[in-house]
């Protein structure tokens, strides 16, 4: 039991960073456009990947319905077909999920909750949206380009993806490579602020030790990405040298369709483990962001603290530093030395063991809690089971041998789509349902979030747990129709088209959630500075929505860690980060 | 409250799916039982685990719901717990990855007296070759490739003369015989897999990547491209035959060997140019 006394601590004088430094804005255009408020970049990140996210959710109705009524609908063709799988796969991972965990979340949370003014380089800051921008512009135009976008898959592999026979391989793909060399531009803009400002930016009393489970997953992630988009950006160069100047890295001397090319000595594998070793690592970027916000989330709504913050933190740190040890996992059936299998079999299972432990610890963070089932609460404990599924099902294919007959398969498309898409994007929705009252100052209306989280669950849940089995049986993905085949059985039909309408169905109810969003704006409960009783630091801030600079004159001083919930003695239950006395975990351990 | 109940349902909804699914692997056809069987081991184990925690998260939700003067426990850690959870979970993925890394081990030994099979891929077809007499394959380039060398065999290479070559139709294997498969492309990434034999890899143009399994059971089976290989990739479908030893030297009598093809290629009187097949 915690030993409390009444003492309130003695208060320790504020830091005064001035206000003054701050780039503020002088019209509306560098208010709300040109803006170096890491908020306002914040909204214009989540609003621009959203945008670009709902035209991948179109995409992924369209290609249900090819794969449940193949030929039903005229216009899909199997070039169609091919490009609308690549932009939803490349849409998804890069340019909604990775946008708006770092440049959404990133930006918003991150001087919030360390008790910062701001982003340590605003204009940087800035620079990093726009350049983003552009790029979602090149991709987004590349459906406008003769001959379309490209339909190369979204892992891009050469030689296929600069030959004939791929949609889009002249224009599309260019504008495909060109849009992810900016956007890597970008993000290191962006990046390098986030880590900058975790470093340098913290107020005082915000130790490492002391920072939200949030800011630790992004911040790690942000790190991860510094190091794993620069191979993604030479991959590109490099194809794109293949493409334009006629360059070799990854041809070899082929023959196309009976006639020479001009390639020659170059390797296909070298494009893959540079795809790759980017690609591992970006499963995490998007997961740890996720495991961060999901430890807040369940802390707060189970009115407990965290379950092994320490843990946790060495978890995250641990799981983004294996995670460059593994991206071979991708390639077990690639052609590759079949040697590397027992390397990155071993270290694949090995990063499973951190991963274990945080799902273990939101668990037990639930265990004796106090739980509330707020919006952001059933988001979380969606997240925990989807995540918990796709993990297991990532040690069938981590398993090199294993992997082996599922490769390729629809139980590859299964279980990533449970393990980073389905449970990071609940957590996005758990986030925005926590933090939308702190970005316009009103509550997202409850019974629209309830309908939206029970039927995106559920559903997605009906989806893709089955598709495992398609696969099993050995459905191959990448088809554009299945034919005829020796043991898709019309069972097999049946349950692609069962399939279908379910993803048609969790794909309107997110245009429910959109509205939500618009409606509330106006039509919301006004929700206070802290409608969830939360302990972190940007609920404490003096107005909602916080002010440019965040905190008025002063700059709140930390006291205690971010998970003072249900403290013995306590008057409450919950202590903000920023009020002194001596309650709580550090008084509990000494 | 209704969230316990569902997450219960997920449980035993997905166990009773998985016993009641007619979706299942095809009946095996080859020497990798052992793969199925890891497999099994793991739906076991992590289905274990999965029941496991998202029961517990039921019971937690049940039973630590809000009321009225509920106030949550205060423990931030239990290193004890922690420990132990740490070192369960070790070996729980121990036992899954030893039996993994056995089964790979054998997976890429090719034993010794195993014959060769070469497998070539192109948009959107299925090339073999077998060795001929000499039990040799003969070298091969991409850029040996003519209308009348399409695997891109090596003229210069005697070895290659007697190789017998199988366009455009199925190839024959020899029941309860290892073969090693030599695998080629000329054009793009592909993938030979035949879902039966559970083995399956890339095909990747300036280079042979190979696996080696032994076919059990005689029949006809299905040969699907799993590698994207631009629009046609659904198509590129083939066959594989596996035979009895005596039907098996039957078919391989009928077939025809590299030098004959050219010299038939090569004869205005029999006209027919291979490429044009």
């Amino acid at each position: 039991m915690a030993e409390i006394t009444g003492d309130p601590g003695r208060a320790i004088p504020p830091a005064e960073v001035e206000d003054i430094e701050l780039p503020h804005p002088h019209s509306w255009w560098t208010k709300y456009v040109f803006s170096q408020d890491a908020k306002v970049i914040a909204l214009q990140y989540a609003g621009t990947a959203s945008a670009i996210g709902l035209v991948a959710l179109i995409l992924s109705w369209l290609m249900r319905l090819q794969l449940a009524f193949p030929g039903a609908l005229p216009f899909i063709d199997a070039d169609a077909y091919y490009q609308f799988i690549t932009m939803h796969g490349m849409i998804m991972v890069i340019y909604l999920i990775t946008a708006i965990f770092l440049g959404g979340f990133g930006n918003y949370l991150i001087p919030l909750m360390l008790g910062a003014r701001d982003m340590v380089f605003p204009y940087v800051n800035m620079l990093s949206y726009w350049t983003y921008l552009l790029a979602v512009l090149i991709l987004a135009a590349s459906f406008f380009a003769p001959g379309g976008p490209t339909g190369a898959g979204w892992t891009l592999y050469p030689p296929q993806a600069i030959l004939d026979n791929t949609p889009g391989q002249e224009a599309g793909l260019v504008m495909m490579l060109v849009s992810l060399i900016v956007f890597v531009i970008g993000f290191t803009m962006g990046g390098l602020n986030y880590v900058v400002t975790v470093l340098q930016g913290r107020t005082r009393g915000m130790t490492l030790m002391r920072m939200p489970l949030t800011v630790w997953g992004i911040f790690i992630a942000t790190v991860m990405a510094m190091l794993a988009f620069p191979s993604l950006f030479v991959a590109c160069v490099m194809l794109l040298f293949d493409k334009l100047l006629g360059t070799s890295f990854f041809m070899p001397s082929l023959v196309e369709m009976g006639t020479q090319l001009n390639y020659g000595g170059g390797s296909p594998i070298l494009f893959q483990h540079l795809f790759w070793f980017f690609g591992h690592p970006e499963v995490y970027i998007v997961a740890l962001p996720a495991f961060g916000i999901v430890s807040d989330l369940i802390s707060t709504h189970a009115r407990k603290n965290i379950f092994g913050y320490r843990m946790m933190v060495w978890a995250i740190v641990a799981i983004g530093a294996l995670s460059f040890l593994v991206w071979a996992h991708h390639m077990y059936v690639s052609g590759m030395n079949p040697y590397f299998g027992f390397l990155f079999a071993t270290t694949t299972l090995i990063i499973a063991i951190p991963t274990a432990i945080k799902v273990y610890n939101w668990v037990l963070t639930l265990w004796r809690g106090d739980i509330h089932f707020t919006p952001p609460m059933l988001f979380a404990l969606g997240f925990i089971v989807t995540f918990l599924n796709g993990g297991l099902t990532g040690l069938f294919l981590g398993n090199v041998v294993v992997d082996v007959p599922l490769s390729e398969t629809l139980f590859v498309v299964a279980h990533f789509h449970m393990v980073m898409g389905v449970a990071p994007i609940l957590v996005i929705f758990g986030a925005i349902y926590q933090w939308y009252p702190k970005a316009t100052g009103r509550m997202l209306d409850d019974t629209m979030a309830r309908i939206h989280f029970w039927v995106t669950f559920v559903g997605a849940y009906l989806i893709f747990f089955p598709m495992h089995y398609l696969g099993l049986l050995g459905v191959p993905r990448r088809y554009f129709e299945l034919g005829d085949m020796s043991f898709v059985t019309p069972s097999v039909h049946d349950l692609n088209i069962f399939i279908t309408i379910v993803a048609w169905i969790v794909g309107a109810v997110q245009l429910l959630f959109i509205f939500n969003i618009f409606w509330s704006l106006r039509h919301g409960k006004p929700s206070g500075p802290n409608p969830w009783r939360a302990t972190t630091l940007e609920w404490q801030t003096p107005q909602t929505p916080p002010a440019h600079g965040n905190w008025g004159k002063d700059l709140p001083v930390v006291y205690r860690w971010a998970y003072d919930y249900s403290v013995p003695g306590a008057p409450e239950d919950f202590i903000p980060q920023n009020q002194p006395g001596q309650f709580g975990a550090e008084a509990h351990r000494r | 409250m209704p969230l316990a109940l569902v997450l219960v349902l997920i449980v035993v909804g997905s166990v009773v799916f998985h016993f009641l699914s007619p979706w299942w692997m095809t009946p095996l056809a080859s020497n990798w039982g052992y793969i199925d069987s890891t497999i099994i081991i793991t739906f076991v184990m992590t289905g274990a685990v999965f029941a496991a925690v998202i029961l517990f998260v039921a019971y937690c939700l049940y039973r630590f719901r809000h009321v009225e003067g509920r106030k949550a426990a205060f423990e931030p850690e239990n290193r004890r717990l922690e420990g132990w959870l740490t070192i369960v979970t070790a070996i729980g993925v121990m036992g899954l990855l030893t039996p993994g890394l056995f089964v790979w081990a054998q997976f890429v030994s090719v034993p010794p007296g195993t014959t060769e099979a070469e497998v070539v891929g192109r948009q959107w077809q299925w090339g073999f070759r077998l060795p001929g007499a000499d039990g040799r394959l003969g070298s091969t380039d991409a850029r040996f490739v003519t209308d009348d060398n399409t695997f891109g065999i090596n003229p210069d290479d005697p070895a290659g003369r007697d190789d017998i070559l199988i366009d455009g139709d199925y190839l024959h294997l020899e029941q309860d015989k290892p073969v090693k498969m030599l695998l080629r492309a000329l054009d793009t990434v592909h993938n030979f897999n035949v879902p039966e034999f559970r083995a399956k890899m890339d095909m990747i143009p300036g280079s042979v990547t190979y696996y080696w399994f032994t076919p059990t059971r005689t029949g006809q089976f299905e040969v699907l491209c799993a590698e994207l290989c631009g629009i046609g990739h659904p198509y590129m479908r083939g066959g594989v035959v596996v035979d009895s030893p005596e039907d098996y030297q039957t078919w391989l009598a009928q077939q025809t060997t590299f030098e004959q093809q050219s010299a038939k290629a090569q004869d205005p009187e029999t006209g027919t140019r291979l490429a044009s097949r």
